[in-house]
């Protein structure tokens, strides 16, 4: 048996269209678009019979059938070169801490505003992305060292 | 109900399958869209967001999908940006999101599980304190509110220049790459 590299990431824009026609059938089929960080709040009351919660345990799923198939399921810490490993342990935990708060202030993430209220047009989506976006590159700045 | 949510789970499956296949769950890729020299984050973002904004307008035009059936997120002006702020401090700090964060532990990733654990830190204790911010969560409500209501356009018109707004990033995106 010979080790095998892991394979090649996708082509982004190939894997846009992809996601874009996944929230597209979650639109048709189910009436709503994706989530996440509402998958996390139903966990944290107990509801796990909650679409979100499902959804996001299927995207757990999915992420761990295509990670062993491309080779890619690793037990590792992902981080900058010169970051030890209980730093980024720390800085993931804050930062996710961080997103938490930001999530229950605009009622969702990347997921149920950026992509599904962006794609429908909605204003306050579209206020998250501007605000998201235009404060990570605020930051992005001072935080340097946790990425190199 | 039971069908739903069967539902429900093929969809994650499909969403967190192709958030895989990106590199969507290796935090130091995504954390690289702020120093402008990987923008695969811009990239599958808002082919995504086109695709499925296109997918929406013309299966809704064509009659294949009632768009007034599909629910449609809420806008709450003050509390949605500042949610935005604080939400993208974390991003840059953390380099994962809720969603890709899942498909980062999944993987294997120890930073992945310590983003989940934060996240849903952070989204408990903020639950907890929501009774006390009601007021201001709920302040500044428009409803369901698009941005063809803003610019008094019509819907199609909107949806063009979001595609060449995305066209034109695209373009950008590709010319930081290669000067990076």
């Amino acid at each position: 048996m010979t080790w095998k590299a892991p394979r090649p990431y996708a082509n982004p824009y190939v894997a846009g269209v992809c996601l874009g026609l996944v929230l597209l059938g979650a639109y048709a089929v189910a009436g709503r678009g994706l989530g996440a960080s509402g998958g996390f709040a139903a966990a944290g009351a107990g509801r796990w019979n909650d679409w979100v919660f499902v959804e996001l345990a299927g995207v757990v799923a999915g992420g761990l059938m295509s990670s062993i198939l491309a080779r890619r399921w690793q037990l590792t810490i992902d981080r900058g070169a010169g970051v030890s490993s209980s730093a980024r342990l720390f800085s993931a935990a804050g930062g996710g801490f961080a997103m938490g708060v930001g999530a229950v202030f605009a009622r969702g993430c990347t997921s149920g505003q950026a992509l599904t209220g962006g794609a429908l047009l909605s204003v306050g989506s579209w206020l998250f992305i501007a605000g998201a976006f235009g404060s990570a590159y605020a930051f992005a700045w001072p935080v340097r060292k946790f990425w190199r | 109900m039971t069908d739903s949510l069967a539902a429900a789970f093929v969809i994650g499956v499909a969403f967190g399958w192709t958030l895989e296949r990106a590199g969507l769950g290796n935090a130091p890729k995504l954390a690289r869209q702020f120093y402008l020299t990987d923008l695969t984050v811009f990239k599958v973002m808002f082919s995504a967001l086109v695709t499925a904004m296109l997918g929406a307008f013309w299966l809704g035009r064509l009659g294949v999908i009632d768009l007034s059936t599909v629910y449609f997120p809420e806008t709450f002006i003050v509390p949605q940006l500042l949610g935005g702020l604080i939400f993208g401090l974390g991003f840059v700090v953390c380099g994962l999101c809720p969603g890709t964060s899942c498909v980062s532990a999944a993987t294997g990733r120890g930073d992945g599980v310590a983003a989940v654990a934060g996240i849903f830190m952070g989204i408990v204790i903020a639950g907890l304190a929501a009774p006390g911010l009601e007021p201001f969560f709920s302040s500044t409500a428009r409803d369901v509110f698009t941005l063809p209501d803003v610019f008094s356009l019509p819907y199609g018109v909107v949806v063009l220049a979001v595609v060449v707004l995305a066209l034109s990033g695209f373009a950008i995106a590709e010319r930081l790459e290669v000067r990076a």
